[in-house]
C-alpha cells in the first residue's frame, strides 16, 4: 500500500525550475531517503510537501487523501510532519512544553476550559504531560525535560524536533538533514531513533541526508535529485553505486 | 499536600501580593495614615497595572508591539461612561450598575479589537506596531468630536455640535463633543480596581500556562515551526488580540467612573499613554506578568511623588528609567543578581541541613 504518491510535481520561481515533474512513490512503513547535491531542490520538495509553496503543478496524495489545496496546518492535520535543516524551535519554551505544542490539536480542552481551569483541564494536561514525557524518554531527552530548549546541545535539538514532530501523531513524517553537524557516535545513536521511531510508532519516513553511511545504513529506498529533477531512483545500494549519481556529486 | 508546578506557584504569588498589598493599604487607610494625594492614587495605580498586564500579553507573550493601547481604554472608558448615564435614573444600585458597564466597556474594547485586528493582524513587527498607533490617535480624535444624547424620541447623534442633535426638551446631553462626558457616576474605588487587577490576573495567568499559552509562545519563538505543528496563527493573534483589548476596556471603565468629567483631550488616551504603558512592561520585562504589575505601580507613583523637584522631575524621572533598566538586562547586573541569590539560597540550606 502507497503512504504518499506525488506525481508530476513542479514549481518555478520566476525563471528557475526549481523542482520539475517530480514523482515519488512511498509504501507506508518505508523508510525512503531523497538525495542530491546543494541546491538541487530537496528542501524545497519538502516545502511543497507541507503546503509552505504551493505547487505549479502536480498533485501529493497522501494515504488516499489529496493534499495539494490544503494550508500547512490543514496537511499537518492530514498527517504529515515535519523537521528542519536549519533547526527550529520554540527557543525560550522548556523542552516539554515544544513537546506540548506539538500535542495542540491532540490537547481536548478549550480556551474556555483553560482559562476557569475545569476539571478537563487538569485530566487532558495530565495526559498531555504524561505523552510528552513518553515522546521525551523515546528520544533520550526524559532528563532535559525542564531545560529551556534553547540551552539544549546542538544535537539533542534535533531530536527534540524529532519529538516534537511525532507529537502530532503523524502517517508521514519528514526529516530535514536530521544528522546535519553531528558527530558519528550522534549518528549512529539517530540512526537507531531512526529505525526505532518506525518500528514502534508505525510510520513512513522520508527523509533528506547527505551524510552516506546514514543513507546507506537506513534507507531502503533513495531517489536522487539534481538541478530539480529526479536523477533515478531505487534500492539504496544500486543507486549509490550509480555512475549518474557520483557523476553529480563529484563532477566529472 | 499534592505538588504545585512552578507556574501555579508563581501565579499564587502574584495573586498573594496584590492581595498583600491591598490588606496593608486599607490598614493603613483605616489608620488614617492615608494622605489625599496618596488615596488619588490607588484607583489609577489599577488602572495601569491591568493596563501594563494586558499589554504584556501582547507584547511579551504573542511577541508583537502594539502601539494603541490607550485607544482600547479610551473605547471602554467611554461606552461604560455612556451606558453608566443612559441607566443612571433605571438602574440605581450603584455596584450592579457598575459591574454592567463594566463588563459593557470590555465587550466594546474586545468588538474593536476583534474588528482591527483581522486586517491589521496580518501585519508584521514595525509596520503593526505603526497601524496600532494610528488606531489610537484615530479613535482619541474621533471621540474628540462625537455628541451624543438622548431624549424621548430616543438617542441622537452627532459629529457637528450638540444643538445639531436637535435634543427634545427632556433630552439629555451624554457626550458634546470636545467638552466629553461629565457627571458619570463616581463608581470607582480602590476595592473594585483591586478585583479587576485579579480578575486581569487570572485570565492572563491562566490563559498563558494552558494549551492556547503554549500556542501563543510557540507563534512568538517560531511562526514557521508553529504552523508546521497545526497551529492557527491568525485565530491565536487575534485571541490575544481581543483579551487584550478588553481588559484594557475594563481598565478604561475604572477611568472614567473614577472622574466626573470625561474628555479624550490631555494625554490620558493618546500615544504618550500607550508608550507609557509600554514602559512598564519593558521595564518590567518582556513577558514577566509579576514584573509588569511592580513596575506599574512603582513608575505610576515615582514621577507623581517626585513634583517637589519641579523641572527636574522628568530628568530625574528618566535617569531612574536608564537605571531600572540597566539593573534588568544588563549581563554584569544579572550575574550580580545570580550571586546574590546563590547565596542566600546558600544560607537557607546550610540552615536546614544544621537543623537535621
Amino acid at each position: 500500500m502507497n503512504m504518499l504518491e506525488v506525481t508530476n510535481l513542479s514549481i518555478s520561481f520566476g525563471g528557475l525550475k526549481a523542482v520539475n515533474e517530480f514523482n515519488l512513490t512511498i509504501k507506508k512503513g518505508q523508510l525512503y531517503g531523497l538525495i542530491g547535491p546543494n541546491g538541487a531542490g530537496k528542501t524545497t520538495v519538502f516545502n511543497l510537501l507541507t503546503g509552505v509553496y504551493k505547487a505549479d503543478t502536480g498533485t501529493i496524495v497522501l494515504d488516499g487523501q489529496d493534499l495539494v489545496k490544503l494550508s500547512t496546518i490543514e496537511i499537518n492535520k492530514a498527517g504529515i510532519a515535519r523537521t528542519f535543516q536549519n533547526i527550529r524551535l520554540f527557543k525560550e519554551l522548556t523542552v516539554i512544553d515544544n513537546v506540548k505544542v506539538g500535542l495542540h490539536n491532540g490537547t481536548p480542552y478549550s480556551t474556555f476550559d483553560g482559562i476557569f481551569r475545569l476539571p478537563k483541564y487538569f485530566k487532558a494536561e495530565k495526559e498531555i504531560t504524561e505523552k510528552a514525557m513518553e515522546l521525551l524518554k523515546v528520544m533520550g531527552l526524559e532528563a532535559e525535560a525542564n531545560f529551556t530548549a534553547a540551552n539544549l546541545p546542538y544535537g539533542k535539538q534535533r531530536k527534540l524536533e524529532i519529538a516534537r514532530a511525532l507529537a502530532t501523531s503523524p502517517k508521514l513524517l519528514l526529516l530535514d538533514e536530521p544528522a546535519a553537524g553531528m558527530n558519528p557516535n550522534e549518528t549512529a545513536e539517530l540512526m537507531n531513533t531512526i529505525r526505532f521511531v518506525r518500528d514502534n510508532f508505525d510510520m513512513t519516513i522520508l527523509l533528506i541526508e547527505h551524510d552516506m553511511k546514514l543513507v546507506s545504513g537506513i534507507c531502503e529506498e533513495v531517489t536522487v535529485l539534481n538541478f530539480g529533477t529526479e536523477l533515478t531512483h531505487g534500492i539504496t545500494a544500486d543507486v549509490l553505486n550509480d555512475e549518474r549519481v557520483i557523476k553529480a556529486y563529484l563532477g566529472d | 499536600m499534592k505538588k504545585l508546578s512552578k507556574s501555579t506557584k508563581n501565579s499564587l504569588i502574584n495573586y498573594g501580593m496584590v492581595i498583600a498589598l491591598y490588606v496593608v493599604i486599607m490598614i493603613i487607610q483605616l489608620c488614617g495614615g492615608l494622605s489625599n494625594s496618596m488615596k488619588g492614587f490607588l484607583v489609577p495605580v489599577c488602572i495601569y497595572v491591568i493596563m501594563a498586564v494586558s499589554l504584556n500579553l501582547v507584547v511579551g507573550i504573542l511577541g508583537e508591539l502594539s502601539l494603541g493601547h490607550a485607544g482600547f481604554m479610551c473605547i471602554g472608558a467611554y461606552s461604560g461612561a455612556i451606558f453608566s448615564k443612559l441607566t443612571e435614573d433605571t438602574i440605581t444600585v450603584a455596584p450592579i450598575r457598575f459591574t454592567i458597564a463594566i463588563i459593557i466597556g470590555a465587550v466594546f474594547a474586545a468588538l474593536f479589537g476583534a474588528l482591527i485586528g483581522i486586517p491589521v493582524l496580518r501585519l508584521k513587527g514595525d509596520y503593526l506596531a505603526i497601524v496600532t498607533l494610528a488606531f489610537g490617535e484615530i479613535i482619541k480624535n474621533l471621540v474628540n468630536v462625537i455628541n451624543f444624547g438622548v431624549d424621548s424620541n430616543g438617542l441622537h447623534f452627532s459629529l457637528k455640535s450638540a444643538m445639531d442633535m436637535g435634543l427634545a426638551e427632556d433630552g439629555k446631553i451624554i457626550i458634546k463633543g470636545a467638552q466629553g462626558i461629565s457627571g458619570t457616576p463616581q463608581d470607582s474605588n480602590f476595592t473594585v480596581g483591586i478585583i479587576l487587577v485579579l480578575i486581569t490576573l487570572f485570565v492572563v495567568q491562566n490563559l498563558v500556562n494552558s494549551r492556547d499559552g503554549r500556542a501563543i509562545m510557540a507563534i512568538r519563538d517560531n511562526r514557521i515551526a508553529a504552523e508546521s505543528v497545526g497551529i492557527n496563527i491568525t485565530k491565536y493573534k487575534l485571541m490575544v488580540f481581543t483579551i487584550s483589548a478588553a481588559l484594557a476596556g475594563a481598565a478604561g471603565v475604572l477611568y472614567s467612573h473614577n472622574f466626573s468629567t470625561l474628555t479624550s483631550a490631555g494625554d490620558k488616551f493618546n500615544y504618550n499613554a500607550s508608550i507609557m504603558i509600554l514602559v512598564y512592561v519593558v521595564l518590567g520585562g518582556i513577558g514577566n506578568i509579576r514584573g509588569s504589575v511592580i513596575a506599574a505601580v512603582i513608575l505610576y507613583i515615582l514621577p507623581e511623588k517626585l513634583r517637589f523637584l519641579s523641572d527636574y522631575r522628568m530628568l530625574v524621572y528618566a535617569v531612574v528609567l536608564i537605571v531600572v533598566m540597566l539593573f534588568n538586562w544588563s549581563p554584569k547586573a544579572k550575574e550580580f543578581k545570580e550571586m546574590v541569590s546563590y547565596k542566600i539560597k546558600g544560607m537557607f540550606a546550610k540552615k536546614e541541613e544544621t537543623q537535621a
